[in-house]
């Protein structure tokens, strides 16, 4: 060891050759995102009569490492609409910083009308489609509740091509196979969301977070949920699957210690 | 010492220096999606059918049962009131998005500028620049315009992603188009249709294709996607129909079977 603290750490210059500055070197191509690294599963939305209830776990992923198991992923917008992001986190945390600057942008101008949640998506859905038409997409799924300009709940998607698609309950990523046809099944298209009670919508959720957390591996019994409302946004961001029960695994055969 | 890449690395070499060879990381990201669904179009006498399915898929998954295809364009508002033009797109539907309202703001600004409204046939001539333009990096949609000309008839164009476009009677576009289409050159331009008693084997007269009245052709176009909902998994949930004629357009939406 020595005085020059840079080199702390590093392995011995006269034995191993000093650090190839190459690999600092900062012309080269450009290089873009060309897959998600710390990763957020599935939001899980669903309207009802009078607002829109979403949900997503705390979980972010290394790839298959739980990486970081308390990060928010549910963005209150405005006190009237919340984004739910699925994919990078990274991602998530600038387009964070865009909504952040758009709210205080938008503070200022003395109109008084806020962005609503269809504004959102809006703006939202062209920040991806243009950076997918750059070839360097912000890797995320979102799914953006809260009201249109009339006033009728509000709940649409937006995805990293630029895509956008609405309905009534939704779900991106593990959420889109797990928790949709729970969704459907408790809420058919036939019966109108004037039917379905604040309740009956985040008691719904509750029991998609368990579903997915089941056979889900990159998800997590914690999760965030936000009902919105009229009156505003509610979050909890402290929630917890309950009522877990794990007595199936007992009787799954066919692999691990078991023979038969 | 000398790198294949240029940069020689001076300095002591020991058994762990290694130049960092030009290794590439591979571009894995695909800026397409297909969304599936499919449309039609079929003109008449006095009026133009634009027809789609409500379906959007991406791979097995149904992304919502109801995403409209078909859009009026130059409307004086949202909701498309005053439009005098219908385009419908299907493929990719972000470039389907970005392609509609891009046209949209085209006709809105030509009106504006010239204090008329856009020809459809202006109006196809610029939705083919504006496809040309991305030749290189195409709108991955295929679009049909449809209208009513000069003289009142109905018109139809159809278009390739890059802008390759043609008039036309009656055109399916979109996932079941190899479906749809076959039955329309039999149903609509009467085609392997002959006149009974015209001729023996080859002198046999060809049927004439003429225009159809309205109720033929709303009836064959319910009957092109209850059949390509039979036989195609991206098409299916809803029929949106947008029929155009001198008195405005009028558009209609019927379900269709939903497995």
């Amino acid at each position: 060891m020595n005085h020059l603290p840079e080199i702390w750490g590093r392995p011995r210059n006269d034995i191993y050759g000093s650090y190839n500055p190459s690999y600092l070197k900062t012309s080269g191509p450009i290089t873009h995102t060309s897959s998600p690294t710390v990763t957020g599963t599935s939001v899980v939305a669903v309207k009802f009569n009078g607002g829109v209830a979403i949900a997503a776990d705390k979980l972010a992923s290394y790839g298959s490492l739980a990486r970081f198991t308390d990060v928010k992923r549910l963005r209150v917008f405005a006190n009237s609409s919340v984004v739910g992001f699925g994919g990078d986190v990274s991602d998530m945390q600038y387009i964070d910083r865009l909504l952040e600057s758009i709210d205080i942008r938008e503070h200022y101008s003395t109109h008084g009308n806020m962005l609503n949640a269809k504004n959102l998506l809006t703006y939202l859905s062209k920040v991806f489609y243009k950076r997918r038409s750059q070839f360097n997409p912000l890797w995320n799924h979102v799914l953006v509740a809260g009201f249109d300009g009339n006033g009728a709940p509000f709940l649409s998607s937006a995805d990293l091509l630029g895509n956008t698609f609405s309905a009534p309950h939704m779900a991106t990523g593990f959420g889109a196979h797990l928790a949709v046809p729970i969704l459907r099944r408790l809420f058919p298209e036939e019966r109108p969301i004037e039917d379905i009670t604040k309740d009956n919508a985040v008691a719904a959720l509750q029991e998609c977070m368990k579903v997915l957390f089941y056979r889900d591996a990159r998800s997590l019994d914690e999760y965030s949920i936000a009902v919105i409302t009229k009156d505003g946004v509610e979050v909890k961001e402290d929630e917890k699957v309950q009522a877990q029960s794990w007595a199936f695994a007992e009787a799954i055969r066919g692999y691990g210690a078991q023979t038969a | 010492m000398v790198s294949l890449m240029g940069h020689s690395y001076m300095g002591d070499t020991g058994t762990f220096a290694h130049t960092t060879t030009g290794q590439v990381k591979e571009h894995s990201f695909y800026p397409y999606t297909d969304n599936g669904g499919s449309t039609l179009g079929i003109t008449g006498s006095d009026f133009a059918i634009l027809a789609g399915d409500t379906r959007s898929v991406s791979g097995f998954n149904i992304n919502t049962r109801f995403a409209p295809k078909v859009f009026k364009i130059g409307g004086d508002d949202e909701t498309g009131e005053g439009a005098h033009i219908l385009l419908s797109v299907v493929g990719f539907a972000a470039d389907g998005n970005a392609l509609k309202e891009r046209l949209d703001a085209v006709v809105k600004m030509y009106k504006y500028q010239h204090g008329k409204r856009m020809s459809v046939r202006a109006c196809a001539q610029r939705l083919s620049t504006i496809l040309y333009q991305k030749r290189f990096f195409p709108y991955y949609v295929h679009a049909i315009l449809a209208g009513l000309d000069e003289e009142g008839k109905g018109v139809l164009y159809s278009y390739d992603p890059v802008g390759s476009y043609e008039r036309e009677q009656c055109r399916a576009a979109g996932s079941a188009a190899s479906l749809i289409m076959p039955f329309l050159d039999n149903q609509v331009n009467f085609k392997n249709q002959y006149i009974p008693g015209s001729g023996e084997g080859h002198a046999l007269e060809q049927k004439k294709a003429e225009p159809l009245p309205r109720e033929t052709v709303e009836q064959i176009v319910r009957d092109a996607f209850t059949s390509a909902v039979e036989r195609h998994i991206e098409v299916g949930d809803g029929l949106q129909m947008a029929i155009i004629t001198e008195r405005g357009i009028e558009e209609v939406f019927t379900p269709l079977k939903k497995d």
